[in-house]
């Protein structure tokens, strides 16, 4: 999805040293080199995306984020990415806390739970969802703790985490998540763009 | 078998050379080969260090043994080091047996070869040996310097050493310190060639002599720890060498036992017992750890290197976790790393061997640090 990509590297400053957890085939980090002159690096569990990072020149290590990021510095990052992959972890709460103690800042996109098209999915045809963003089937898919826009808030605020910033993705379009809009933009927003610190 | 080491290459290093151990070579001999052209900016030469048992003839025909070169499989046109496209540098360790100085060679001082007179070398010694041939070819900055195994420790021991000197390394199967169960088969590798009444405190050379047996069975242990247990069931299994049933006696039953002394006689006339104490001696010397206080990012402080650390597996003399422990340490100076992990059951010897992930991992990282090199140098 090009505008969520533009998203992101709307929230990067130029020259700044980045950390793509879950990074995949590498394309946000090549892009945000080539568009923010970023230091990247990435973490990937996968063998076949590591090796595709590594023919884009890429710095990744293959690792397995529940396990790895406690060997990375304190603040060794500016920011720390996790795009759409925070809901396939065991302890997503640790994870995010990890991030959070490695990187100044932690950019975490979320697929919205809240969506009117998963709730009219679940209301109407009394099965789990299947959307754009959600793509599998409940007995296939990768993710383990699914959550709305509003649950995402509950947890930051639960563990005193900051958010600086939150923008609403829906139909190639954004725009910010206030707290004046929060139930609305829960239900209109496919993705969930959160810049947090601590 | 009569081996022809006139068709060496090397050079005269007219510099003298302190070791660890104190000593000094007032000058020395690295005998090497290069494969592929130097390009114009000087931006594709790789330095290939070789393992414990191989030696400048990494790919092609081996000039003097007649046999395949040791990494055919890896370094030549089109494969993962491409030589159409990088100029490929390998030299002979110091301390070897194929032409750079070592035990076999002669000492100007005396005329006779040095048996046991040579000193103890160590990793650092060849690594500080080889930047000379660098110097010689006129290569300031290596693309890259990579290995396997011994191979892998001479490339994170010389980006300790010369941070400035290359652009990347692929330290492959390897650790940054032999553990006890690596000294302990290299010990009992020394113990099997020095138990050969041939062998004669050293000094077989003088009467003619080789310590055949001893060599074999080093060599014969060697093997054991470069495959897996799971490797060797499925290459051997319990088959046996006739098909007709066991001879009740103690000649070669089983195929792997004829496996084992094949490879260790074949290596007899190819390498020098002599050579093989002094460089599992430098294997078992080496600890990049203990040289920087107990903190191996020290090694690499402020690097501007682009690592890429590959293990395998099943390698049980270097296992996946002492590559980790590279990772780690590099990754928390900020350094430039990547890391990956091949599944497979071939064990240490995975990176001499068809191991379709480990080239293609390789490959993709060459070629893209190649385009990033290219880039810095014309600048």
């Amino acid at each position: 999805m090009k505008i969520q990509d533009d998203v992101l590297a709307g929230l990067i400053d130029i020259n700044s040293r980045i950390l793509d957890v879950g990074c995949g085939d590498g394309n946000l980090l090549l892009y945000l080199k080539k568009s923010k002159r970023i230091d990247g690096r990435g973490l990937e569990i996968n063998q076949k995306y590591v090796q595709e990072c590594l023919g884009k020149g890429l710095a990744v290590i293959e690792g397995d984020a529940e396990k790895d990021l406690i060997n990375y510095p304190n603040r060794s990052f500016d920011v720390a990415i996790l795009n759409q992959a925070i809901q396939q972890f065991y302890e997503p709460r640790k994870v995010l806390n990890e991030l959070l103690r490695i990187a100044q800042k932690a950019i975490i996109t979320i697929p919205n739970f809240g969506y009117w098209k998963v709730r009219l999915n679940l209301l109407f045809k009394g099965t789990m969802p299947v959307t754009k963003t959600l793509p599998h089937s409940w007995y296939n898919t990768p993710n383990l703790h699914m959550s709305s826009i509003k649950d995402f808030y509950h947890l930051c605020n639960l563990d005193n985490i900051k958010v600086i910033k939150s923008i609403s993705i829906s139909s190639n379009k954004m725009s910010d998540i206030t707290s004046n809009n929060l139930e609305i933009k829960n239900l209109v927003s496919e993705l969930g763009v959160f810049v947090l610190s601590k | 078998m009569n081996i022809d080491y006139s068709k060496v290459n090397k050079i005269t290093i007219n510099k003298s050379l302190k070791l660890d151990c104190g000593s000094v070579l007032e000058k020395f001999d690295v005998a090497y080969e290069t494969y592929g052209q130097l390009d114009d900016s000087k931006s594709n030469a790789i330095l290939v260090f070789h393992a414990l048992s191989g030696d400048q003839f990494v790919t092609g025909t081996n000039k003097v043994t007649g046999k395949n070169g040791w990494w055919n499989s890896v370094v030549g046109p089109n494969l993962s080091i491409d030589t159409n496209k990088y100029y490929v540098i390998c030299a002979n360790v110091l301390g070897g047996c194929m032409g750079s100085t070592g035990p076999k060679e002669i000492n100007p001082k005396t005329n006779e070869p040095y048996g046991l007179t040579f000193p103890v070398i160590t990793i650092r010694d060849m690594v500080s040996a080889q930047v000379h041939l660098l110097d010689f070819l006129g290569i300031k900055k290596t693309l890259s310097v990579l290995g396997g195994s011994m191979g892998g420790m001479q490339a994170l021991q010389f980006c300790s050493l010369f941070p400035n000197r290359t652009f990347s390394a692929v330290p492959i199967a390897c650790a940054a310190s032999h553990s006890a169960q690596n000294i302990a088969f290299n010990e009992l590798a020394r113990q099997a060639i020095m138990a050969d009444p041939n062998w004669d405190s050293g000094n077989y050379f003088l009467n003619g002599k080789t310590p055949r047996n001893g060599l074999a069975v080093a060599r014969m242990a060697g093997h054991i720890s470069y495959l897996s247990e799971q490797g060797l069931q499925n290459k051997f299994g319990r088959r046996l060498q006739e098909g007709e049933g066991l001879n009740f006696s103690f000649d070669a039953d089983f195929q792997v036992e004829s496996y084992l002394k094949y490879q260790g006689y074949a290596f007899v006339d190819r390498f020098d017992a002599n050579s093989y104490l002094y460089i599992t001696r430098a294997m078992d010397y080496f600890d990049l750890y203990k040289l920087n206080n107990g903190d191996l990012s020290k090694a690499f402080k402020d690097t501007k290197v682009k690592f890429c650390i590959i293990s395998f597996s099943t390698d049980w003399l270097y296992p996946t976790e002492e590559s980790k422990k590279i990772v780690i340490a590099l990754n928390s100076i900020g350094a430039q790393v990547s890391f990956v992990n091949i599944i497979t059951n071939n064990g240490h010897d995975s990176f001499l061997v068809e191991e379709p992930e480990f080239f293609q991992t390789l490959k993709g990282f060459l070629d893209s640090t190649y385009e990033d090199f290219k880039n810095e140098n014309s600048r």
